[in-house]
């Protein structure tokens, strides 16, 4: 009897395999509880409305698109759990994740071990791509890539011009990168660097690095952290009068959240994103951008998860791409396809170039990057 | 000069907060035998429901902070009334594990309900902060150090000036004995906890306009509350208080003066000094026995 129910379940299993109308399944791991759960949720949405898009216009291959979501918990340990999840219990052929450096080197060597690429929507640290880990393909910017732009096309953008820089930034991979890179940029270009503080990644009350930071003397405190502590340092800031010109790195700084929270002291701050929903005619493709923007708001979703959420949608649109190239849903053929992509983003165009190690290249696009005001309560072009 | 001038007076204005949380936990160890791990849920509680009342209800500013507080202590009448009540008689450590599932649980409600986007609390106060020459501070931390300072010194005279106080501190030293002189031991230990969570409910409401609120808010703060109880003195209410100040201090000092990123750890360095030089705790007579 035993036996025959065994026989029958792997029937019914090897029946769903062959079935060719079956949604291909694309995992992610995403933080949607834990410290960094409101950016996770704004990725994991902007997931959610490109495989709605792309199921709309016909799916891929003939075939729908499923996203299998997991909640990694803001945690490295539960990240590494919804990676074995995804890669052994859903055998998913491409995976999304996983919101940040520590996060998503915690993945990174199940990738190896199963052999399923991962487009890597958010992470800044060098490691990602340097490793030599050939699954991964990361879309956003490492903070080196983030500097060389600022240095490249928005350096001159300030007036009175920057002189002396002062850096605040979270004791973490993310936060620590960009002080390095921000300080060697700054460096090159002449310009002094005073106090260089850390905060840890779950501190409120900043009140003893601003107070340094505000005897520096500099004119220009570049921040680099989550939206929350973001917030805190502007309203922090603005409390003990600290008079340095506020810079955001990193991307992920919500300005319109900042706007609501933060209130009148988030005026005068500069920030830099990846992508600028204000001014979607800016983007490099505007129609794209436009497509994002609507399905988004068709959802009912916060208009300040945008800046977030647009990754979850270029890490989407890159997988199917990769999938529709690679004519079948299977993960070595994803991955050879990665290396040929060239997906119209929100962003701009996505394609990889090798970094890394020779032999055991990971992928790394170059994005665009943007640096937007907030004045009056509004963001703006500066 | 000027930094440290600065950075003093932000220790008195985070000192005071750490004092109300302190106190809270340590009459709760005190009175009850209870190493309560909801205290920071509590806190986050009251910062939550500063922001419901204030924000989407529109209450005036004032009356949202003294509801919320109440709610605070009718949360903690509730705890103790349904978790720890039927474990009067157990150990510690079981009613240790228990606030800890609390704990979880209570995050985990407050995750769902408010969703994992920090909520930003709006308040009446002037944001240009008053300034004495280098030195500066909002008019909202003043008011949130003058309200810690009332309370602090209320609860002093409740429990030194009012027979309820005689009867808590009686129940402090010795519950059996105190019982026998009449005083009724269930309806002290509720009191107890009501006021320990209200305090902790009242420093979330009164930080919650200063910085902003989120489900793991309590986290650290469950964790610098015991900091500030163990470098007072474990039950030692004036320890507590002064054991604040000094945490205050020692992250302020610490993070201005010789790294900022281990200023969340400079509380529990002393901590394991505390423990190593002087276990009892700083301000801890020698301890009672018998």
């Amino acid at each position: 009897m035993r036996t025959l129910i065994v026989l029958g379940i792997s029937l019914l299993s090897s029946v769903s395999y062959v079935h060719a109308s079956d949604p291909i399944k694309i995992g992610m791991s995403q933080p949607l509880t834990g410290d960094i759960a409101a950016a996770g949720t704004y990725v994991a949405n902007g997931a959610r409305v490109a495989v709605e898009v792309v199921n709309k216009s016909g799916g891929v291959l003939g075939r729908q698109i499923q996203l299998i979501l997991e909640d990694n918990k803001s945690n490295p340990k539960e990240a590494v759990a919804t990676a074995e999840k995804l890669l052994s219990g859903d055998k998913v052929p491409v995976i999304l994740g996983a919101w940040g450096s520590t996060l998503t080197l915690a993945i990174m060597p199940r990738l190896l071990e199963y052999k399923v690429p991962m487009v890597v929507e958010t992470a800044s640290s060098s490691k990602v791509t340097t490793s030599g880990n050939p699954w991964v393909f990361r879309i956003s910017p490492p903070s080196a890539i983030e500097a060389k732009a600022f240095g490249d096309t928005l350096f001159t953008k300030f007036t009175p011009a920057i002189k002396k820089a002062d850096m605040l930034v979270v004791n973490n991979d993310w936060g620590r990168g960009a002080s390095d890179e921000f300080t060697k940029l700054m460096r090159s270009k002449g310009v002094q660097i005073g106090a260089v503080e850390t905060m840890a990644p779950d501190a409120t009350d900043l009140s003893a690095q601003l107070a340094k930071i505000k005897q520096s003397g500099g004119d220009t405190l570049f921040v680099t952290t989550g939206i929350e502590q973001l917030t805190l340092v502007l309203k922090q800031a603005q409390e003990q009068r600290v008079p340095q010109r506020i810079v955001s790195t990193g991307g992920s700084s919500a300005p319109d959240q900042l706007i609501e929270q933060a209130g009148l002291a988030a005026n005068g701050s500069y920030h830099i994103v990846f992508f600028a929903p204000w001014f979607p005619e800016d983007a490099a493709h505007p129609e794209v951008a436009k497509t994002f923007i609507e399905a988004w708001k068709k959802k009912g979703y916060a208009a300040a998860g945008l800046t977030d959420g647009f990754r979850g949608y270029d890490g989407i649109l890159t997988a199917v791409q990769a999938i529709k190239d690679a004519g079948k849903a299977e993960p070595a053929a994803i991955r050879d396809a990665l290396w040929n992509v060239n997906v119209k983003g929100a962003n701009g165009d996505i394609k990889f170039e090798k970094a890394g190690p020779a032999g055991q290249e990971s992928g790394q696009s170059i994005p665009n990057i943007y640096v937007v005001q907030i004045k009056d309560g509004k963001v703006v072009k500066p | 000069m000027e930094q440290l001038l600065q950075h003093l007076l932000n220790a008195v204005v985070l000192g005071g907060t750490y004092a109300l949380l302190g106190i809270g936990l340590t009459l709760i160890f005190g009175v009850m035998r209870v190493a309560n791990f909801t205290h920071g849920e509590l806190y986050t509680f009251g910062a939550y429901m500063a922001y419901a009342l204030i924000g989407p209800l529109e209450l005036n500013f004032f009356v949202g902070l003294a509801i919320a507080v109440m709610l605070g202590i009718l949360l903690g009448i509730v705890i103790e009334f349904m978790l720890l009540r039927p474990l009067q008689k157990s150990d510690m450590d079981t009613t240790m594990l228990v606030t800890i599932g609390a704990w979880i649980a209570l995050q985990n409600m407050e995750l769902f309900g408010w969703g994992g986007v920090a909520k930003s609390v709006p308040h009446p106060f002037p944001t240009d902060p008053f300034v004495i020459g280098s030195v500066s501070v909002a008019p909202l931390r003043v008011f949130v150090v003058c309200v810690a300072m009332v309370l602090l010194v209320s609860f002093y005279l409740m429990i030194n000036r009012t027979t309820f106080g005689i009867a808590m501190r009686a129940t402090f030293q010795d519950p059996e004995v105190s019982s026998l002189m009449g005083v009724k031991i269930n309806r002290m230990f509720t009191l107890t906890f009501a006021i320990g969570s209200g305090l902790a409910a009242s420093a979330g409401a009164l930080l919650a306009p200063v910085f902003v609120v989120v489900p793991m808010m309590g986290d650290l703060v469950t964790l610098k509350a015991f900091a500030v109880v163990i470098l007072g003195g474990l039950g030692n209410i004036v320890g507590a208080t002064i054991g604040g100040f000094v945490l205050g201090l020692a992250e302020e000092l610490g993070a201005g003066y010789i790294d900022s990123g281990y200023r969340d750890a400079m509380g529990f360095i002393l901590i394991i000094a505390v423990l190593l030089l002087r276990p009892q705790g700083l301000f801890a007579p020698r301890e009672r026995t018998g």
